[in-house]
Parts: C-alpha cells; sequence; structure tokens
C-alpha cells in the first residue's frame, strides 16, 4: 500500500515538474478561464439572473477541464513517454492515479483564479458552490483521465476528448448547479459524491486495459 | 427461424395494437405509439447491455470475436436509440404540443446516450484496428452502461415532473388487454433487434473472411 502511494507521488511529482519547467498547461487554463468569464459577460443580457451566471461558472469549469485533459497525455504519446512508464515496475492503476492527481492540481489552480474572479465579475460565492467544485474536480480528473489517455490513442486526438467526455460530464454539470443554484445542496453534494465513488471504482479498474495492448 | 419468429411477432404486435388493446380514454389514438415507443427503448437498453457484456468479455476472457459483438449491439442499440428518440419526439408533439420536451426524462436520457454512443463510433474508427482498439472500446461501453443509471438520476434530480408514469413501485398501471399487448410488442422488438444484430455480425464476419481470403491470393 505504501509503495503504491509512493510510486503514485513520484509520478504525479513528473508532472507536475514538467509543468512547472515547460509551463505549457496551467497559464493556458488561467487565461482560458478568465477570457471565458469574459465573454459570458458579453452573454448575459443585462437584467439576466445570477443563477443564469452560476450556470454558466459550471460550463467554464468543464470547458477549462477539458483544455488540462487534452494535454494531459501529449507527452507520453509524443514523446514515447508511455513505454517507459508502462516498464515502471509499478501498478498500472498508479499511472491514472497520478495523472488524475497532476490534472486535480492544475485545475484547482485554475479554479483558486476562477472564483474570485467569479465572484468580482459576476456574484459572491457560497460555502455549496466550493464544496460543489471541490467534488466536481475529482469525478472530471478521474473519468477524463482515462478518456484522455483514450483520446491519444486516436488520430484526431483533440477533436475525440470532447465528444468523449461531455455526455459523461453531464451529470457532473446537474449535481454541481443544483449544488449552487438551489437552497438544499445537500442532495446535489451526495449525487457528486456517488459520481465520483462510481467512476473512480471503474477508472482505476479499466485504465491498465486502456494503456496497455 | 429468429427472423421468421421476429415477423410472426411483429405482426401479431401490430394486430394487437390496432385491434385488440383498448384506445386511451384521455389521449385517444395517439397513446397506441406507446406500445412502439416504450418497447422500443426497452430493447435499446437491452442492446446496450448486450455490447457492455461483450465488452467485459473482451476484457476478462479476452475471447475472439467478442470485439465484434460488442460494437455490433451497440449499433443495434444506437438506431434503437435514435427510433426512440424519434417516437418520443412525435409522441411529445401529439400530447404535449411541443417536439421536445426537457421535461420527458427518458427522452433527455436517450438524448444523453445518443451523444454518448456516437462518440463511440467516433473512437472506433479514429483508432487503428488492433488489440488496442478493442480494448479502449470496451471500457468505454462499459463507461455507458454506469452512464445509464447515473444519468437517469441526475436527469431525476434535474428536472420536474410532467411525463405520465406507467411503471411505478406497485408494477404497471395497466389493464391486462393493455399489458398483454406490450408484452407481445417488446417481444417483438428484441427478436427484431436479434435478428437484425446476427445479420449484422453474418456481414461483418463474412466480410473479414474475404479480407482474409484476399489477402492469402495476392
Amino acid at each position: 500500500m505504501t509503495a503504491y502511494l509512493a510510486d503514485v507521488a513520484t509520478l504525479a511529482r513528473k508532472d507536475l515538474r514538467l509543468e512547472l519547467r515547460t509551463r505549457n498547461t496551467v497559464p493556458a487554463m488561467l487565461l482560458f478561464v478568465v477570457a471565458a468569464l469574459v465573454v459570458f459577460h458579453f452573454a448575459l443580457p443585462a437584467g439576466s439572473s445570477e443563477l443564469a451566471a452560476k450556470g454558466l461558472l459550471w460550463v467554464a469549469i468543464v470547458f477549462t477541464a477539458l483544455l488540462g485533459l487534452t494535454r494531459a497525455f501529449v507527452a507520453e504519446r509524443e514523446q514515447r513517454l508511455i513505454d517507459g512508464l508502462l516498464l515502471a515496475p509499478c501498478d498500472r492503476s498508479a499511472i491514472w492515479l497520478a495523472k488524475s492527481v497532476a490534472v486535480l492540481g492544475f485545475l484547482v489552480v485554475a479554479e483558486v483564479v476562477a472564483l474570485p474572479a467569479f465572484a468580482l465579475f459576476f456574484s459572491g460565492i457560497d460555502g455549496a458552490t466550493v464544496a460543489g467544485v471541490a467534488l466536481a474536480d475529482l469525478g472530471i480528473c478521474a473519468v477524463g483521465t482515462v478518456l484522455a489517455a483514450m483520446a491519444v490513442a486516436g488520430r484526431a486526438r483533440e477533436l475525440l476528448l470532447p465528444l468523449l467526455f461531455l455526455p459523461l460530464a453531464i451529470p457532473v454539470v446537474v449535481g454541481g448547479v443544483g449544488a449552487s443554484v438551489t437552497g438544499h445542496p445537500g442532495r446535489y453534494l451526495g449525487f457528486l459524491a456517488l459520481y465520483d465513488a462510481v467512476f473512480a471504482i471503474i477508472s482505476w479498474a479499466s485504465f491498465e486495459y486502456v494503456v496497455t495492448e | 427461424m429468429l427472423a421468421a419468429l421476429a415477423a410472426g411477432l411483429l405482426c401479431a404486435a401490430i394486430a394487437l395494437i390496432f385491434f385488440y388493446a383498448p384506445v386511451d380514454a384521455d389521449q385517444g389514438l395517439s397513446q397506441k405509439i406507446f406500445y412502439f415507443h416504450v418497447p422500443i427503448a426497452f430493447t435499446a437498453y437491452a442492446c446496450f447491455g448486450w455490447g457492455a457484456w461483450k465488452a467485459l468479455l473482451v476484457l476478462w476472457k479476452r475471447k475472439p470475436g467478442a470485439d465484434q459483438e460488442s460494437y455490433v449491439a451497440i449499433h443495434q442499440g444506437v438506431i434503437f436509440g435514435a427510433l426512440t428518440l424519434i417516437t418520443g419526439s412525435i409522441w411529445a408533439k401529439i400530447s404535449w404540443g411541443v417536439w421536445w420536451t426537457w421535461s420527458e426524462r427518458q427522452l433527455v436520457l436517450f438524448l444523453v446516450l445518443f451523444l454518448f454512443y456516437c462518440a463511440y463510433f467516433m473512437l472506433r474508427f479514429s483508432v487503428e484496428p488492433g488489440p488496442q482498439r478493442e480494448n479502449l472500446c470496451a471500457v468505454y461501453a462499459l463507461f455507458g452502461v454506469v452512464l445509464i443509471p447515473v444519468s437517469f438520476l441526475a436527469i431525476r434530480l434535474a428536472e420536474n415532473f410532467i411525463h405520465p408514469t406507467v411503471f411505478t413501485s406497485r408494477g404497471p398501471q395497466m389493464a391486462t388487454s393493455q399489458f398483454a399487448t406490450f408484452c407481445v410488442a417488446l417481444a417483438a422488438m428484441i427478436a427484431l433487434a436479434g435478428t437484425l444484430y446476427r445479420v449484422e455480425l453474418l456481414g461483418k464476419r463474412l466480410d473479414a473472411r474475404l479480407r482474409e481470403l484476399r489477402e492469402l491470393l495476392t
């Protein structure tokens, strides 16, 4: 167990260090999410309710996550890094967990900027929204990492990932928007936690088949 | 054999629907589409489930040919899913006067599933054939069966209820004659899907065999 976690930590540290040196993904995600919020300001006519803005916040989060996920396995495929990872004496699911942790880290950084920016541009953010975002991030990263690994195997990888990911993200949006806009967020947060648990288990169990032949 | 059974059952179902089942007091003749719409929807679920089962066999037992069977089952499921959307839309137009309503949970669920399984085909046709494609498609098909209940729950959480609830926890709320007609229609649709599945699989296998022979010749 500790060996497994040590493998995960090593692999995740590899991704974070790569990002710190190249700065490919996180700045792009930050710029994208702020730009998206500015676009949303002009998309909402004057007099639109705060609820509409909160719904758009979730659109911004899902698409920002998508941006990060598209980049997640590019080095693995282009530099054939994946062969090295597969030869490493560690469980294949550790690769998934480490990559999910790294993507989660990037997404959290983007949201640490996006949520205050949203509060500044539109309306204040309550605890339920923050809890919803945190729970949704877990599910998005768990599922998205498996799908990103699938998409890079295809020919049109940047095109493929949104198609694979968005239908699976619909329940996350439902849970997240429900937690943000309704007066009783408990059941929506519970639903998000259920989604995280179910898809984390199936992603963990199936990742090995995605990367091996 | 199966084709003859499917044809017989379909004829019987159509006869029962139009001559045996009573005309609905509230919705009139338009309620008859229920006997097509709901069995087609159930058949689509059955196809997706069968595809996921074959996908599990790909990953678990490495069964040769299971990948193609999974693909054909999902292909049938998407066809029946599209038919569900079309019949549901017609029913909504006649009953509620609109072609589409977001409060019809089953229709919304089918739209989500339709998008999901269309992406399955995009995935399948953008990866080179081989063991990796078999794995990817199988994993994605398994995600699909998990997505069905999760999406159902999500749509239920998101929507209010104007859809007429026919199946409740107390069992079907139908007259015996209606229920019998429904069962025959369901059996007919499943037999039809089974026939189409067999035919498509046969065609695909023949195609693969022909390719092999052609390669041997050259």
